[in-house]
């Protein structure tokens, strides 16, 4: 079995501040971290290698610094991981970063199972997983809570549709994006720490993926285009509350009553 | 291919770039300014700049194809357990608006088994078309098969704009169909208009959530966003004019390698999204027993707890609890925030709530800017003196009213 797991390492906190004049953000101490979601995508592989056998590959997009979110996935169990840089991916929406990471995986070793977070932390669409779905013509269900096991060629997963859990069959090979609810990903091994210290990142350019379509990277291969970024529009009317504990308490109280909410 | 470009006459290197630059994508090298691997062609660096030496060198590319070939707009129905998803009356109710702007028709997408007389309520909003695609294989979402139905729909009818609710289908679908399409798609939009020329102009939170990004898709077609539950108001019922179109199509497009083997429906209560009053929980809680006094707090007034991201990311609270742009778009008619700061993350999925409290430390927390009232205070202290006075019936606190 050969599981890939797409991650991505993401701002930690989003702690901002806005320059209103300019309409420029200043974004301070920038910490990266392994997407939640993809932690989980990345827990629920390596348990299935467990049980079924089989090696498990990371792969990511983005600035060389990323290559760390791929070696703190060799200390979580992944074998091997591909990271794609170049400045020709810059400026990707994400049907340019579908389009990237599908690209890297039809030049890899056939996956039987392809895992995604459900969606980035600091995106937040969850469109890259069934993009990649999509451009490799394979099945996709994305927020799989549970995985129940693989028989067949077949993999019984749970989906949690928001109104309720779809119980279904996937035929292999599909993708799956999946929620926090999976699992709780396991901590890194210090063992595997050791171990993998040594163990490179493959990095791939756009070189890398020769055949692919140039057009279809980066800025140039987004169809959706920022055209501005602003501060979020503010309340009209507001009203801020000083005072003591028990003033506000009752201050509070008596507005509620106002409004009827009591 | 597009990059960052600077004019070295111009720069001062002052590096209002580099500070600016959410990214570290422009550093300070030995004399000019470098971009890095990490440069996202944002251009927010262009706008930082003082001397307006900085420009984003776009490759030039024309439209692939005739823009003004795209008429319309197309919203996909969602419908679950033969019921009309409350998100698409919403979705009609913005295709109308923009569709009138332009003179133009909204057509609805509808897929299902048995669901004609859905067709007949989708007509009551006023739409021109209903285009039916009513086969037994289409019951429940598979992927395979609603993307191809979707997907020939366009290649027939060619709409400049479809909307699809930002809803776990929608979700799933609207990605599928625009890379098949090879078109622009834009998440969880809080805002859309339409331009004179059709273009649409798509709002919603980027960069993890702390500001606002207007995107467009100028040489792509059709428009393709998705708009979260709650976030626009529904149409009204009319009387109706529009049609049933009944699709056809074949055995091998209604083909997948999904089978629903089962479906086990949620509680109801679980849902915080029709809740009527939220009390809702942030990081400032501080410690995990803060939640249980604010469920003491929102039973006793008829409400229930949500949460903020970093609560759910913590284990303090379940995902169906998450309000924001990561969770679950709310309008209650009173909101609560407690402890809450107020990133746009979070304010995406609740500004549209009738009354707004939000209780902080912080007199300048962001969340103050949203809220209708802002209490200065420590909720630990505020939370159980409100509580208290609330128990009592209210005669601590009807009889002086403070100022």
């Amino acid at each position: 079995m050969h599981f890939i797991v797409c991650i991505k390492q993401v701002p930690e906190g989003t702690e901002v501040e806005i320059d209103e004049e300019k309409g420029i953000l200043k974004r301070e101490g920038v910490d990266s971290k392994l997407n939640v979601y993809d932690a989980c995508a990345l827990e629920a592989a390596v348990a299935l290698k467990e049980t079924y056998g089989g090696t498990v590959t990371v792969l990511s997009m983005g600035p060389l610094q990323a290559q760390d979110v791929i070696k703190e996935a060799y200390t979580l169990g992944a074998d091997d991981g591909y990271l794609l840089s170049d400045r020709k991916f810059a400026g990707a929406d994400t049907l340019a970063t579908s389009y990237a990471l599908s690209e890297a995986i039809r030049r890899l070793p056939p996956a039987d199972v392809i895992f995604c977070g459900m969606q980035t932390t600091d995106g937040d669409t969850a469109q890259v997983g069934p993009g990649i779905a999509e451009l490799l013509e394979l099945p996709h269900a994305s927020y799989v809570s549970k995985i129940s096991g693989m028989e067949d060629g077949c993999i019984f997963v749970e989906a949690d549709m928001g109104d309720g859990i779809e119980e279904l069959r996937i035929g292999l090979p599909c993708l799956l994006t999946v929620t926090k609810d999976l699992n709780q990903p396991r901590l890194p091994s210090y063992k595997l720490k050791k171990a993998t210290q040594n163990r490179k990142v493959n990095v791939w350019d756009s070189k890398a993926l020769e055949g692919a379509d140039p057009s279809h990277f980066g800025l140039d291969g987004s169809p959706t285009q920022v055209e501005r970024i602003f501060p979020p529009p503010k309340a009209h009317s507001k009203e801020l509350w000083q005072g003591s504990p028990d003033a506000l308490g009752q201050k509070f109280y008596a507005k509620l009553k106002e409004l009827k909410y009591l | 291919m597009s990059q960052m470009r600077v004019n070295q006459d111009l720069c001062t290197l002052c590096g209002a770039c580099v500070e600016a630059c959410p990214f570290a994508g422009v550093v300070m090298g030995e004399d000019s300014i470098e971009f890095t691997d990490s440069c996202r062609l944002c251009s927010i660096c262009v706008k930082a700049c003082p001397t307006g030496a900085i420009w984003l060198e776009k490759t030039a590319a024309g439209p692939s194809f005739d823009l003004k070939k795209y008429k319309g707009v197309l919203v996909f129905a969602e419908q679950r357990q033969g019921e009309i998803q409350p998100v698409t009356y919403e979705l009609i109710g913005k295709g109308l608006e923009m569709a009138k702007q332009l003179g133009q028709d909204v057509a609805v997408c509808l897929a299902g088994s048995n669901v004609q007389t859905l067709a007949e309520d989708l007509l009551t909003y006023g739409v021109d078309k209903v285009y039916l695609y009513d086969y037994p294989e289409l019951e429940y979402f598979r992927i395979e098969p609603y993307t191809a139905i979707m997907v020939d729909l366009v290649n027939e009818i060619k709409p400049n704009i479809i909307l699809m609710g930002a809803t776990p289908v929608g979700r799933s679908l609207a990605p599928r169909v625009a890379a098949r399409l090879r078109t622009g798609l834009t998440a969880d939009c809080t805002t859309l208009s339409v331009k004179e020329n059709g273009d649409l102009v798509q709002t919603r939170p980027a960069f993890g959530g702390d500001v606002m990004a207007q995107i467009i898709t100028p040489r792509h077609r059709p428009q393709m966003a998705t708009v979260r539950y709650k976030v626009m108001p529904p149409a009204e019922t009319v009387q109706p004019h529009g049609e049933i179109v009944h699709c056809k199509t074949d055995q091998a497009q209604l083909q997948s390698r999904i089978t629903t083997l089962g479906f086990r429906p949620h509680q109801v209560a679980s849902s915080i999204t029709d809740a009527e009053i939220i009390v809702a929980a942030g990081r400032g809680i501080g410690k995990p027993e803060g939640l249980e006094l604010l469920e003491t707090f929102a039973g006793l007034i008829g409400g229930v707890v949500g949460t903020t991201r970093p609560l759910v990311e913590q284990g303090w609270a379940n995902y169906n609890q998450q309000i924001g742009m990561s969770g679950r778009t709310v309008r209650p008619r009173l909101f609560i925030a407690c402890g809450i700061s107020g990133a746009i993350q979070l304010v995406a999925g609740m500004r549209g709530a009738d009354t707004i409290f939000a209780i902080n430390t912080d007199p300048d927390a962001p969340i103050f800017d949203v809220a209708h009232y802002g209490i200065v205070g420590d909720l630990y202290e505020v939370i159980p003196k409100l509580i208290a006075i609330i128990e009592e019936g209210g005669s601590l606190g009807a009889i002086s009213q403070v100022g």
